[in-house]
């Protein structure tokens, strides 16, 4: 089942046109990445998901409610961190918890306990006490998630992803992003960051300049530009030599006995490449498949001249 | 829970949110604590000999006047409420937790009943510290424990309708310098009013202004409530105006918070 459904959203500022006609489904229990340059409308469509501003056209649901028509029961069914949605910096992270439990209507046992295990996930236990304008970047980035998370894991959670954290810390979040998606929440992150959404997402999308250039999965998305490898290092120089004058590879190195055959990483390829190295006789030590980052698509596909 | 259940458990919520800020951050303390009470010792002790001589009552002098200059300094911290609470609704508009509020299924206007309430509460304990100098820089009142009641029920009737009308004035603009001068006109009117001076000691267009601006009903009524001086319809014109300003103030409020928030 589709979490959220997007038809035909457009959106200006003024004479400015944001975002222009984007399409887009994102299934249950998935995590969906959207990913484009400064300026290309990620924060406004995430505001817009949110109920925060009004579409100008445009079909969009989420969680099976009406963003336009039935905001009420949108808000009723995600949980929004990030930039646009801060927490309280005069209060203590605590204090910033207990009131969105007491905002989501939990008991306060309930709430009570919810809290206890959101700051110890989240490594928090020993920041709870101070205010948040006090806390450490990490810490603040950290605190971004759980306030979305006490009412108990929404079905939809668009989060900004947490970057900029400390490698520890960032896993233990990926963890936790991989646990609630398990538990069939569904993710909404934008991101500029391609690390992040090569990681996390099952599906990205690519908007640039209000339109989305791309969409699918990781894996699909990098087949989609040119710079696939498939790394082979042969067993000594004569195998090497007779490597060369097989396959005629374009870029090789005689110190490492290695060859770089183009390759777009798909089944099909390596399959025909295997059956020509068997046929030839070649005999390789190691095979390795280089696909090219998300960082290749993004500067393949967007136009990164900003207005 | 039902929906009146909602809106009063939200407000509640937001009510702690703002006391919490108020001990961190005590913004009112200032307008409705030290600004009142500067005018206070000013005009009893440097002005007060004088304009209580002008006072044509029996006694005349000093004494008279910290009776009389009281309901106009209580009205002044009044106002300087609608200066605290503008910059307060101003700066957490700027901030982000705004945003998270916005897309939370809750009583949406709690984050707005929260700052009323907050200054309407900071507000009369601030006029209790007022009152207590007040008494000891020669205020002499001789209120029944009734009178004393309908004069603090007059104080929050007026401070409400101000500090409706302050969230919106911290909401009109996007910048909290703004909304600090835009409550400015406020802090004058007692001046301008009976606060200070008799109204008929003053030309005849000021005092055409004087005698119907909205403050100085107010300050008679609380006068005649604390001194036994004559109200008439004084009280009648203060509940008038407490309630047009803070329906006007209640209303532009709403209309402001519900509008497109990047417009
Ligand atoms: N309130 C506003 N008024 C006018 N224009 C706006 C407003 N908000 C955004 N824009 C414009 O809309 C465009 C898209 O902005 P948006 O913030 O959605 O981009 P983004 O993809 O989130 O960028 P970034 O990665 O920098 O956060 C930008 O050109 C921006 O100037």
């Amino acid at each position: 089942m589709a979490a959220i459904t997007v038809t035909g959203l457009r959106r200006s500022y003024g004479d400015k046109v944001v975002l222009d006609g984007v399409d887009l489904d994102v299934d249950e229990g998935t995590i969906f990445a959207l990913l484009g340059p400064n300026g290309a409308g990620k924060t406004t469509m995430v505001q817009i998901l949110s109920t925060l501003i009004q579409p100008d056209a445009g079909e969009l649901h989420v969680g099976g409610h009406d963003v336009v028509h039935e905001p009420d029961a949108v808000r009723g069914v995600i949980g929004v961190t990030g930039q646009f949605s801060a927490v309280d910096g005069l209060l203590t992270g605590e204090e910033n918890l207990a009131m969105m439990a007491d905002l989501c209507h939990l008991d306060r046992a309930a709430g009570r306990s919810r809290i206890e295990l959101l700051l110890a996930d989240f490594d928090l236990v020993d920041a709870a006490r101070k205010p948040v304008s006090t806390y450490s970047g990490g810490m603040r980035r950290r605190l971004g998630l759980p306030p979305a998370l006490v009412g108990g894991p929404p079905p939809l959670l668009p989060p900004s992803p947490p970057t900029g954290l400390d490698p520890r810390s960032r896993r233990t979040m990926w963890h936790i992003i991989r646990d609630l998606v398990a538990g069939g929440v569904t993710i909404f992150l934008t991101t500029q960051y391609l690390e992040e959404a090569d990681q996390l997402a099952d599906r990205v999308a690519v908007l640039d300049r209000g339109t989305l250039v791309a969409q699918g999965t990781p894996a699909e998305l990098k087949r989609l530009v040119p710079g696939g490898h498939v790394r082979l290092k042969l067993r000594d120089a004569d195998e090497f030599e007779y490597a060369i004058r097989v396959l005629d590879p374009p870029v090789h190195d005689a110190e490492a006995l290695a060859i770089q055959v183009p390759s777009d990483g798909s089944v099909r390829s390596l399959r025909a490449l295997l059956d020509r190295l068997d046929h030839s006789s070649v005999e390789v030590d190691e095979l390795s498949v280089h696909l090219p980052g998300l960082d290749d698509v993004f500067l393949a596909l967007t136009s990164g001249v900003r207005p | 829970m039902t929906a009146f259940a909602h809106a009063r458990r939200d407000s509640l919520t937001m009510l702690r949110r703002n006391l919490r800020h108020a001990r961190r951050y005590p913004a009112l303390t200032f307008s409705t604590i030290a600004l009142p009470v500067i005018f206070l010792l000013l005009f009893v002790y440097v002005f007060g000999g004088t304009l209580g001589d002008g006072l044509g009552g029996v006694t005349g002098g000093r004494a008279e006047y910290a009776n009389y200059v009281v309901p106009g300094i209580l009205v002044m911290g009044v106002a300087g409420a609608a200066q605290g609470t503008a910059i307060g609704v101003a700066m957490d508009m700027t901030e982000g937790i705004i945003a998270r509020f916005r897309t939370m299924a809750i009583f949406r206007p709690s984050v707005l009943t929260g700052h009323v309430l907050g200054s309407v509460i900071q507000t009369m304990l601030s006029l209790v510290v007022v009152v207590a100098i007040s008494l000891a820089v020669g205020l002499r009142p001789n209120a029944t424990a009734l009178e004393w009641l309908a004069a603090a029920g007059v104080l929050t009737m007026i401070t409400v309708a101000v500090v409706w009308l302050s969230v919106a004035l911290g909401m009109v603009t996007r910048s909290v310098e703004t909304a600090s001068n835009l409550p400015m006109p406020l802090l004058l009117l007692p001046f301008m009013g009976s606060g200070f001076v008799p109204t008929d000691s003053m030309p005849a267009a000021m005092r055409w202004f004087a005698d119907y601006q909205p403050f100085t009903p107010v300050i008679e009524t609380l006068r005649g409530l604390l001194l036994g001086t004559g109200i008439g319809n004084d009280a009648w014109l203060a509940a008038g105006w407490s309630l047009a300003i803070g329906l006007v103030g209640f209303v532009w409020s709403i209309v402001l918070y519900n509008r497109d928030p990047t417009a």
